[in-house]
């Protein structure tokens, strides 16, 4: 492993012009999609992916500009250097697309994730997943004398780490949105 | 001043408006009211088919043939689907064309209706493009839209999905001057990147032009551009499938078609160069044989209008995004005013060893006086026919490698034949598109008879509308290629690769009101080929030819260019079990 392998979840780098095109690790990268918001277009984009056997680690859409009929897409994807080039290319030249925008490469980006925890327990493990809640900033959503939902943001780790400490305190249903990011800074 | 009219009324008005003289198509309920507009009217010529999928491949006959994009028109469901082979077919080889299909009612989409089907979800991927208009008001711009996506950038088919209550209604239409259309390819290429492809011409003692389809699909000035560079310059050009005629057959740097069937001395040059110009092609599997043991030692550049074709297969050096006419306009005035350079003893001496190569003469074959090799045949046809103003079609297997191998091309939109795809039964509908739009010109299809049996109901297209196309099948009553694989791949077991219950072509041809001649001796081919031209209308012309004949020279699956075999070489062996998987 390089040093510059990037690990799943991270959020930015900067050295990454350096690399060869060609290398044969597998990276992981986050694209921001802006498509026209018309019928068919997530189709486009996710037949992109299957026809061409890329992966999708997480995918988000919504409308994002209601005047323009702009969405954003934010794709989270892990290929090899070519391959990650490739889908940059490809999904360029989808008529419906307007800009591709690799974040993991562009510079510093932030990357957030909603998630919805149902826990259900009685006695100190309800008190227990409370707390735990409690320092992940996590806030209840729902609550019944046996349950609660707790609503997290975060980056994919943080959540993943609240999802394992939750689980044996009776963690039994989980809804996330996948992620959502955007490039720091003014521009 | 804005105009109202029925969407029946807009799609011909539009087709019109974009200057299209010929639709090939089928009607069907859900066309009903386009075809009761096409009926009120004389200025586009409508082209029954006897099969949607004939109307798509003759719409890219007239596209390659041109240089104009090609129109379909059919209905919905399983005359939509019936149009899915074609499609790919030209998103495969970059063709220009718009389908137009119809569509239920709106009000009905979704309810399984009467020749309902996803047609838009089911061409997704076999469209450069495709929409499904739901307001009469948006049909207008959305056809002009749609010959713009067709024609720009990297070409490529395109579809319109109309429902029928859109066709009824009336809307506004959209003049074409109005559109303004959001997608904008990039055309000039990066004049630094340009530069050092210049300086690396310069410097190169191995050049080589390795050309595509791209050029031809650039238009005529990129070949022009093509050929006035590799004059300047003295370096030798290779060129894909998809690329013939591009520079001229007869040019003196020209060293033959490249690839698996291509010619020894065009794939040893592509091994050995020291430069490889790629230029509008896109490194297939065909051409590029093993890619780790491709071209090792050459420096590479790569000019294409498609930012995915680049570094897609082979990684290059010179990555040059634009289109090929605008790039090598550049290219040309950039070596002009640098002083017009190259290491012409460097270039003499490759020559030469390019001159070795061809020593080997890689397309002799044994002939006989007895049965007719489809070799020979197709000589005899390129002797008597090469002066005329010709249009060559072929379908798909060893007739079509042959047919690349013994014709000549000296000008681009002669040659259609599908690449990418690989289509067998394209190349009789594309030969009555070619027809169409060229009816003083020779137009033969150079078929096998396997291929040919899979489109053979446009003989009626072709009698219906007096179009003297001439059906050249080289008859050796087995899918060729295939059997050639299978003798080579599969331990000679020679799995349903015949054909039996074969039709009599002559009288095949007689009940469709045409010619047929059949002819079995070599020395009656050169009057049964003067009997085929002087006949002024559809031939079928059944040349039985040698059964058993194998398409050499080629590379075998999973080795690199310098290990082709050549003809009569001993095939035993020749594909390894990693090599048997790649086809």
């Amino acid at each position: 492993m390089s040093a510059l392998k990037i690990k799943k979840g991270a959020t930015s780098h900067s050295a990454y012009d350096l690399r060869s095109t060609f290398g044969d690790e597998i990276e992981r990268h986050t694209l921001a999609v802006l498509v026209e918001n018309e019928p068919g277009v997530l189709a486009r984009v996710i037949g992109l992916f299957s026809g061409r056997g890329y992966n999708i680690e997480s995918l988000t859409v919504a409308e994002v500009d209601h005047e323009g009929h702009r969405s954003r897409i934010t794709i989270v994807t892990s290929g090899t250097p070519q391959v990650i080039t490739q889908i940059k290319a490809q999904l360029g030249r989808i008529v419906s697309v307007n800009e591709v925008h690799d974040l993991t490469v562009e510079g510093p980006s932030v990357e957030r994730e909603l998630g919805l925890l149902k826990v259900a327990g009685k006695g100190d493990a309800r008190v227990e997943a409370l707390r735990l809640a409690d320092i992940f900033r996590a806030s209840v959503v729902d609550s019944t004398l046996e349950s609660f939902v707790f609503e997290i943001t975060g980056t994919p780790e943080k959540i993943d780490a609240f999802a394992d400490l939750m689980r044996p305190l009776g963690l039994i249903e989980i809804a996330r949105t996948g992620v959502a990011a955007l490039a720091r800074g003014a521009n | 001043m804005t105009r109202q009219m029925t969407g029946a009324k807009m799609v011909v008005q539009a087709l019109k408006d974009q200057g299209v003289d010929t639709v090939f198509g089928y009607p069907g309920g859900a066309v009903l009211p386009i075809y009761d507009e096409i009926f009120q009217q004389n200025d586009i010529q409508h082209v029954l088919v006897r099969h949607e999928q004939g109307a798509v491949h003759a719409a890219e006959g007239y596209a390659r043939s041109t240089g104009k994009p090609g129109v379909a028109l059919v209905t919905s469901g399983p005359g939509a689907t019936n149009a899915v082979t074609g499609l790919t077919d030209a998103l495969m080889d970059s063709i220009p064309i718009i389908v137009l299909t119809g569509q239920v009612p709106t009000f009905m989409i979704g309810a399984d209706a009467f020749q309902e089907a996803d047609t838009v979800g089911i061409t997704r991927p076999c469209t450069k493009h495709n929409w499904l208009v739901k307001e009469t008001d948006k049909l207008a711009s959305t056809l002009h839209e749609a010959f713009h996506v067709a024609t720009s950038g990297r070409p490529g088919p395109v579809l319109i999905d109309i429902p029928k209550d859109v066709q009824f209604a009336t809307g506004t239409y959209t003049e074409k001057k109005q559109l303004k259309s959001r997608y904008q390819p990039k055309v000039k290429g990066d004049l630094d990147a340009i530069t050092e492809l210049v300086k690396a011409m310069e410097k190169a003692k191995r050049p080589i032009f390795y050309t595509g389809g791209g050029v031809i699909n650039s238009g005529p000035a990129a070949s022009q551009l093509l050929r006035e560079l590799v004059e300047a310059t003295g370096f030798p050009i290779t060129s894909t499938l998809m690329g013939l005629g591009a520079y001229p057959a007869s040019g003196k740097s020209w060293v033959g078609m490249l690839g698996m069937h291509g010619l020894y001395e065009a794939n040893m040059a592509m091994h050995d160069c020291d430069l490889m110009m790629c230029i509008g092609a896109r490194f297939d599997d065909r051409i590029t044989g093993r890619v780790d043991a491709f071209s090792p030692k050459s420096k590479k550049a790569h000019i294409d209008i498609d930012a995915s074709s680049i570094n897609k297969v082979i990684r290059v050096d010179i990555p040059i995004l634009g289109d090929v006419a605008h790039v090598l306009e550049d290219m040309l005035k950039i070596w002009k005013s640098r002083g017009r350079v190259t290491d012409r003893e460097a270039t003499a001496k490759w020559w030469k060893q390019i001159d070795e190569w061809k020593a080997v003469k890689c397309l002799t074959y044994r002939n006989s006086d007895k049965t007719i090799k489809p070799q020979y045949a197709l000589e005899r046809l390129e002797a008597l026919t090469k002066d005329k103003d010709r249009y060559i079609c072929t379908e798909v297997g060893q007739h079509q490698m042959w047919a690349a191998q013994f014709l000549t091309f000296e000008d681009p939109n002669r040659w259609m034949t599908s690449g990418g795809l690989g289509t067998m039964g394209y190349g009789f509908p594309a030969s009555i598109g070619v027809q169409m739009a060229h009816p003083e010109a020779l137009v033969i299809n150079v078929a096998g008879e396997a291929s040919w049996l899979m489109n053979m109901q446009e003989m009626g297209t072709a009698i219906q509308y007096r179009l003297p196309v001439k059906q050249f099948i080289l008859n050796n009553e087995r899918l060729g290629m295939v059997r050639q694989w299978q003798q080579l791949l599969h331990g000679e077991r020679y799995s349903h690769s015949w054909s039996e219950a074969l039709p009599d072509f002559v009288k095949l041809a007689e009940a469709f009101g045409g010619k047929g001649i059949r002819v079995s001796d070599p020395n009656d081919l050169d009057d049964a080929i003067m009997e085929m031209l002087a006949y002024d209308g559809p031939v079928i012309f059944d040349c039985l030819v040698e059964k058993h004949e194998n398409c050499f020279p080629m590379i075998p699956s999973g080795k690199p260019h310098n290990e082709m075999l050549l003809g009569d070489a001993s095939t035993e062996g020749a594909i390894q079990a990693g090599g048997a998987v790649m086809v």
